[in-house]
């Protein structure tokens, strides 16, 4: 590799563009943001939506990375957003008393990521010996189980210590004990603990991970296994290692994703990460571009917004939005419509090399 | 008995999860897409069925008919505006338009029809038949008979007409097929008219085990029979047929025997343990990878 360039056109250069982009693209937002909402200019619903935001586009980057960069079809993504969610509810709400809300969150993030990157593992081991299809099913299998098993859950906890039970709550707590999960009727009573700056520091934190990992050697072995499994195995490439470190990081994600929204209801239920929950998540990934992080945040922050922005519409709100889903991915991946683009780019570039994406891995090809 | 009656509600429900799953099938077996939006055009079916039935009177064969009309239409145009375009596109776009349209779907049914739910009238014969100790509702019977006879008459079609043949023309090799003078976008229609037209009689079958209809009525049955699909070896239709009626007595004898609540997860994670096992599904082909 050439010697990278020093100083800020560094930041510039092929290599680095899609990084700094992301980048500046949070900091600002979230400057912006903060300076609307010191002086009021922000409806209380865009407020309400900003935690949210954040944590769908951390859980989404974890997917990107996932699906466009190691190019496995993960349909489970919200069941690792449950996992880290649940987690974290049970952290903050055994330590409520001890410790102060930032390092509380922080600590709750920290045991959902690797309490999801642990299941993350486990059932990375079997599922990354399937391929394509198949494994999208097996992910999509996790997410029921995992939904599942923690609408079967109850947790309490008093000054005895945790108690726990299965299908039927037996938890007999003193009084001052706290039941942390209720089985269907999930986590109630949380402390919302959550913050827009912690969120978007999760999210300068996911990029920081994704970018690291992308562009170092394990980064440039997943995509090569992505692009071709057997040419990536006969250059020495360990094709199992490398899809589970991409699927361990995007659970981890997930994971942390899920904690702070977990922090951020004062009741969630289990029901809430379902399978359209990891639709959804996907569809930010695939909308904004496969392998493209900026992308992602940017159709991310777009779709959680416009069926809020579409509100006045009422009822109708949903049927465009499926419209326009429909729509946008007939556009961009129609040939007409993909050459118009091109030709449109090319001469606005004018004689400069369109080579802007290419770093960002697989475009929506 | 006990058991052997639980393995024939198993085969019941295992019926109605075996006629969607054809459909699921079907269309990815030539068409090489997930069709997303056929749990909905179950629901579809069902709705089209119980107004047929309620507000024009229709007995029930004609309302089947009707159902399963109006579903084939509705599959065919499904495909048409929406996958036809995609037809080069990379798989992932196709799946992302037919989540779009399932969206599309259930919201549509919701402001047509209001999100309330709503009664199937009971149309099929109830009362059980007595065998001995063994007693199985006539509900049960006629769904399995129904599902053998779909069976039956879609592997004749498949193997004896000239167009099942082209759609195993398709399904092998599409290049090859067209060279051969078979018109592969009719064949994909026809692939989704008839998974269409089952994904109807299933809704009936479904709506009079399960006698609610609502907007969302397809989205678990759909997944069910996906995973049943995928169980068997998607793309086969002997596998689909198998692994719809294993994934509905797995569910049954885990509803009876271990736990009401968790009996989703057990069938699931079954399904895991299965693809670990046989990783193209009980029946499917493992294709060789060339470099």
């Amino acid at each position: 590799m050439t010697k990278d360039k020093k100083g800020l056109s560094a930041l510039f250069s092929a290599k680095y563009r899609g990084r700094t982009a992301s980048y500046t693209l949070v900091i600002l937002a979230y400057i912006i943001l903060e300076v609307m909402r010191a002086s009021g200019n922000l409806s209380s619903l865009f407020t309400s939506l900003l935690v949210p935001v954040t944590c769908y586009i951390v859980a989404a980057i974890g997917l990107n990375l996932n699906v466009g960069i190691s190019g496995e079809l993960n349909l489970g993504q919200a069941g690792f957003m449950s996992i880290g969610a649940f987690t974290g509810i049970c952290v903050s709400g055994r330590l409520a008393a001890s410790v102060p809300a930032v390092p509380r969150l922080i600590l709750a993030m920290i045991a959902g990521a690797l309490l999801a990157s642990l299941f993350g593992f486990i059932i990375g081991v079997p599922v990354l010996k399937l391929q394509g299809d198949y494994l999208a099913i097996v992910t999509l299998a996790f997410g029921q189980i995992i939904k599942s098993l923690i609408t079967n859950m109850y947790l309490g906890f008093d000054e005895n210590g945790f108690q726990f039970s299965f299908v039927e709550n037996t938890c007999k707590l003193v009084p001052g004990g706290k039941m942390l999960l209720n089985g269907p009727m999930g986590a109630t009573g949380t402390q919302r603990i959550a913050t827009f700056t912690v969120g978007v520091i999760l999210v300068l934190v996911a990029l920081v991970i994704v970018y690291n990992l992308m562009y170092s050697k394990s980064g440039r072995a997943i995509m090569a296994a992505r692009d071709n499994r057997i040419a990536a195995e006969l250059i020495g490439i360990n094709i199992s290692a490398t899809k589970m470190l991409a699927f361990v990081v995007s659970a981890g994600l997930a994971g942390a994703a899920g904690a702070m929204y977990g922090l951020n209801y004062s009741t969630l239920v289990p029901n809430k990460y379902d399978f359209n929950t990891s639709i959804l998540i996907l569809v930010y990934v695939v909308l904004g571009g496969l392998g493209n992080m900026t992308g992602t945040i940017i159709s991310t922050v777009v779709l959680v917004l416009l069926p809020e922005l579409l509100r006045s519409l009422q009822d109708y709100r949903m049927l465009i939005y499926a419209i326009v889903l429909i729509v946008i991915m007939l556009l961009t991946n129609n040939e007409w419509v993909r050459t118009r683009i091109k030709l449109l780019q090319k001469s606005l570039s004018g004689g400069r090399k369109a080579s802007a994406g290419k770093e960002d891995g697989k475009e929506a090809a | 008995m006990q058991f052997i009656s639980y393995l024939i509600n198993g085969l019941g429900l295992g019926s109605v999860y075996a006629i969607i799953a054809l459909g699921y099938t079907m269309v990815y077996g030539i068409a090489k897409m997930l069709n997303f939006a056929h749990g909905d055009v179950i629901m579809i079916g069902a709705y089209i069925a119980f107004f047929a039935i309620m507000n024009f009177g229709l007995p029930l064969i004609p309302a089947v008919l009707l159902a399963i009309l109006a579903c084939t239409v509705l599959g065919v145009v499904i495909e048409r505006l929406a996958y036809k375009p995609l037809r080069q596109a990379p798989s992932l776009a196709v799946l992302i338009t037919a989540i779009g349209v399932s969206y599309f779907l259930q919201n549509g049914a919701q402001l047509l029809w209001s999100s309330s739910t709503k009664v199937f009238p009971a149309v099929l014969p109830s009362g059980s038949l007595q065998i001995g100790d063994l007693s199985v509702s006539w509900l049960t019977l006629i769904t399995i008979i129904v599902c053998v006879l779909v069976m039956a008459v879609l592997t004749l079609f498949i193997s004896r007409t000239k167009t099942g043949r082209a759609m195993r023309a398709c399904s092998e090799d599409k290049g090859a097929a067209t060279l051969m003078g078979i018109n592969v976008n009719f064949i994909i229609s026809v692939t989704f008219a008839i998974g269409s037209g089952l994904a109807a009689i299933a809704s009936v079958l479904l709506c009079s085990t399960y006698p609610s209809v609502y907007p969302t009525l397809g989205s678990m049955p759909g997944i069910k029979a996906f995973t049943a699909a995928v169980f068997g070896g998607i793309g086969s239709i002997p596998g689909a047929f198998l692994g719809g009626l294993l994934l509905g007595i797995i569910e049954i004898l885990a509803k009876a025997y271990i736990s009401t609540q968790l009996s989703d997860a057990i069938v699931f994670a079954v399904l895991i343990i299965v693809l670990l096992i046989k990783p193209t599904g009980l029946l499917g082909r493992k294709l060789s990878e060339k470099v």
